[in-house]
């Protein structure tokens, strides 16, 4: 029996979405088919990976992953800067842990004054993260994003508390955002709909269904990846059409696998290298679900997963 | 594909006379096309018919077992492209490749780090299924030689025998006869020769195309040779390869009931450097591979691979859950503390183990939170104050220890006043938020 290539042709297209200034912008996104399926379709933009970076020292992250940033993470710009001109970063994400109210609370105005900062350090594009505490981050990101203003920064992220205030920012000064919704394709489709109905274009989204780390409910974001990519390229659904965001670094390093010593567990072998593959593997597996950017810590987690991508397209 | 009702009572003798327990052939037709009902009911089919209904009937990709006893693989059966739709059946083996160009020595060590390959995730035992003995040198003995050190050390493991070459490939296969091993090498030149050992030593056939054009017209020669278990390689390598002709390979076999490719899929997923084959691995295990051959299983890589291969086929409808009770952890007396968690079987088995780390002899009690963990079940109001209360009394633990103080997770300290108002005579302490803070918490409280 002869064989024909079993291909199929989809009615959607996701969105294609430019961040940054000048030659070092970058564009991802804008595939009208599913995940490196190049082989029935056109994927002009291959997935973007950013360096997360924070506005404190990072004490909370475990020592495999500090290391690397041992002579730089005391101060956000050297950080960056160290980021973008030895690691060969294409984009940060600037976290700005440092606000949040259990932590240092840090106000607005210093929040405003850690992004002007690393701005003027780095011409790569910068994507600026609230602490994850709905109110608080209102706040903050409204200073952040006026800090960038017409940078064509990516703030976020707006989730369904706060995302009036942090729609309005992101509008008034020219920044693309993040929507994050709790692992539920119908929750993320609704917030979609609010933010599109304020006026921002949905070319200006990027979805988050909300990450989970490798052996910690990765299953859950995974498939709902997959399902919100199909809406969009089967159903012609345009509001799940943004791209799509996995925030991996931050829930891969807080789980047992990337800390534990391997005098505890000789059973798990080096910790250097699992916390690395932990990273690799969830950020590998999202990136078949269909994320497009992706926020990472490890350099060589970063270095594996980009390796594997040139593969793919 | 499966056949339509009406495809199917064309089949059946239309006499409508009900032996089979419906009132019509046409009623029992769309039952069977339904899949609720069996062909042997009727008395009076056709074997002519009766073969057409298997055919179209069997699963798009064959069932098949490699190996036999304790360690054999089951793979195939699958019958979607996307786990939510349904769920992955079998998950995909992994190999480690051994070739006989190296040592004796290293040949064992590479057989011991199979054998130590164990570990213990979430209840489930996972390890490094089989090995994959490769014929680098092109030498018959050398060959013999590895098959035999494989065979006296790890009798039970499950082998891929590779080799091109039938006369090395026979004599490998002859030791693991009846241990159904897999024969892989059969391409355009070697297929009938491939084919004979298979069916003389009843392997499985490993097939080697270089498109799936090729690959689909071997599996059908082999097949018409009379080897009915195969497994395939497009002889994709690359990771953009492997994605595109497993996705083919499994559409095919799914939506067009393209039978010359619903087999298993074999990937040889072999770097150099052994993180980017972990990534590989991690194309293969998402992306439909039932068997994945890697050049090196270092522990660290192993963990998170067997993570992965878990959390993709784990049921999507169903949560892993663990049985609801109070579980005894070391030898607690009446005086041993007493936790309380949800039965997602995830959370059940890191507090689990952090307790028995801590070396604090406890009792925890799991409640049924329908396998939701701690916050989740919390937001979904399945672990709540009235429903802990409730379930502290049920069990009567009140009988087994002596004290009156339960533990309850960090991240609900806000269930501790009203867990009070509804336990009379209770004191709720509330526990460190991450159960990786249990050993130093309880022993603090010696
Ligand atoms: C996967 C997931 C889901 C899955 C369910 C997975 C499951 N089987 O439980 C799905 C998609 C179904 C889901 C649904 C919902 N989810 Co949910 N989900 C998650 C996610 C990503 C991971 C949960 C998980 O598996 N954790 C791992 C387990 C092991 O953690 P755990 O049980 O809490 O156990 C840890 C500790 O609590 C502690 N511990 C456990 N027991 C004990 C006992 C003692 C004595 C001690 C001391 C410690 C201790 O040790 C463990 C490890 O450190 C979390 C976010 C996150 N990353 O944590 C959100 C999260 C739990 N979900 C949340 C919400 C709101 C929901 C929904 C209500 C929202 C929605 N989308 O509809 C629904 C509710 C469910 C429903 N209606 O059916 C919120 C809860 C908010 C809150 N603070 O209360 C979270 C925190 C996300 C967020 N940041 O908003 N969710
Ligand atoms: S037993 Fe067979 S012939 Fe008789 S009614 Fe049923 S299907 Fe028709």
């Amino acid at each position: 029996m002869a064989f024909t290539p079993p291909t199929e042709s989809y009615t959607g297209k996701v969105c294609a979405l430019t961040i940054g200034l000048g030659d070092k912008a970058i564009t991802f996104g804008g595939e009208n088919v599913l995940p490196f399926h190049a082989f029935e379709g056109s994927i002009p933009n291959k997935p973007v990976i950013a360096f997360e970076i924070q506005d404190i020292p990072p004490d909370d992250w475990p020592e495999q992953v500090r290391k690397p940033y041992k002579d730089v993470a005391n101060d956000p710009i050297s950080w960056a800067k160290y980021c973008q001109d030895t690691l060969k970063a294409k984009a940060i994400a600037l976290r700005l842990i440092g606000t949040h109210p259990d932590g240092e609370n840090r106000s607005p105005e210093d929040a405003a004054k850690t992004v002007k900062d690393v701005l003027s350090a780095i011409n790569i594009p910068l994507i600026i993260l609230g602490s994850n505490h709905a109110e608080k981050d209102a706040s903050v990101l409204i200073s952040a994003a006026e800090a960038a203003k017409d940078k064509n920064c990516v703030i976020g992220k707006a989730q369904e508390a706060n995302y009036k205030t942090i729609v309005a920012a992101a509008m008034a000064h020219n920044h693309k955002l993040i929507a994050m919704s709790e692992l539920d394709i119908n929750l993320s489709k609704q917030l979609n709909i609010l933010i599109i109905q304020m006026g921002l274009e949905r070319e200006r989204i990027i979805i988050d269904p909300m990450c989970s780390a490798l052996g910690y409910g990765l299953e859950y974001t995974y498939s709902v990846m997959e399902r919100i990519r199909l809406a969009a390229l089967t159903q012609n659904d345009t509001t799940m059409q943004p791209p799509m965001l996995g925030d991996v670094g931050m829930y891969v390093w807080k789980v047992k696998e990337t800390q534990a010593s391997e005098t505890d567990i000789p059973n798990w072998g080096s910790v250097e290298e699992r916390g690395i593959t932990w990273e690799a593997v969830t950020a590998t597996a999202l990136l078949l679900a269909g994320a497009d950017l992706l926020i990472m810590r490890h350099p060589k987690a970063v270095v594996a997963v980009e390796k594997v991508i040139e593969e793919l397209v | 594909m499966a056949l339509t009702g009406v495809e199917i009572f064309k089949l059946l003798p239309k006499t409508n006379c009900k032996k089979c327990g419906f009132p019509t052939c046409l009623a029992f037709a769309m039952k069977l096309a339904q899949r609720q009902a069996s062909i042997d009911l009727c008395p009076d089919v056709s074997e002519e018919a009766k073969q057409k209904l298997g055919e179209a009937s069997a699963p798009p990709v064959r069932p098949i077992t490699f190996g036999v006893g304790d360690k054999s693989i089951k793979m195939g059966e699958e019958t979607v492209l996307f786990r939510h739709d349904k769920r992955f059946v079998n998950p995909c083996a992994f190999a480690l490749e051994i070739k006989d160009t190296l040592s004796e020595k290293d040949i064992r060590d590479r057989i011991e780090q199979v054998l130590n390959s164990e570990m213990e995730r979430v209840g489930q035992k996972l390890r490094v299924d089989a090995v994959a003995l490769m014929n680098d040198s092109h030498d018959t003995s050398r060959f013999e030689i590895l098959a035999k050190t494989i065979f006296q050390n790890a009798p039970d493991i499950p082998v891929i025998i590779c080799s091109e070459n039938p006369s090395s490939a026979e004599t490998a296969v002859k030791l693991f006869a009846d241990r159904k091993p897999i024969l892989y090498g059969a391409n355009l030149e070697n297929a009938e020769a491939f084919a004979n050992i298979a069916k003389t030593y009843k392997t499985i056939l490993g097939v080697k195309g270089n498109n799936l054009d090729e690959l689909s017209s071997l599996t059908e020669k082999v097949k018409s040779l009379g080897v009915q278990d195969i497994v395939i390689d497009s002889g994709a390598r690359k990771a953009k390869d492997i994605l595109r002709d497993n996705t083919f390979i499994r559409r095919a076999a799914i939506k067009k009931n393209f039978k010359p490719l619903g087999y298993p899929i074999i990937t040889f997923a072999q770097r150099e450097y052994s993180l980017v084959e972990a990534l590989i691995g991690t194309i293969g295990i998402a992306k439909y591979s039932s068997i994945i051959v890697f050049s090196s299983i270092e522990k660290w890589k192993n963990l998170a691979l067997f993570t992965l291969r878990q959390n993709i086929y784990t049921d999507p409808q169903v949560p892993m859950q663990v049985e609801q009770k109070i579980y005894k952890i070391g030898e607690p007396t009446t005086t041993s503390p007493l936790l309380i968690t949800t039965n997602f079987s995830l959370t059940y088995f890191i507090v689990s183990g952090e307790i028995e780390n801590s070396k604090v002899p406890s009792y925890l009690a799991v409640i049924d939170s329908e396998g939701l963990s701690v916050l989740t079940a919390w937001a979904a109001g399945k672990f709540t104050a009235a429903k802990i209360a409730q379930f502290i009394k049920d069990t009567e633990v009140e009988k087994i220890i002596n004290h009156r103080e339960l533990i309850i997770p960090g991240y609900v300290a806000i269930l501790s006043g009203a867990i009070e108002d509804k336990l009379e005579g209770w004191k709720v302490i509330v526990g460190p938020r991450e159960a990786n803070g249990l050993p130093a918490f309880l022993r603090s409280k010696l």
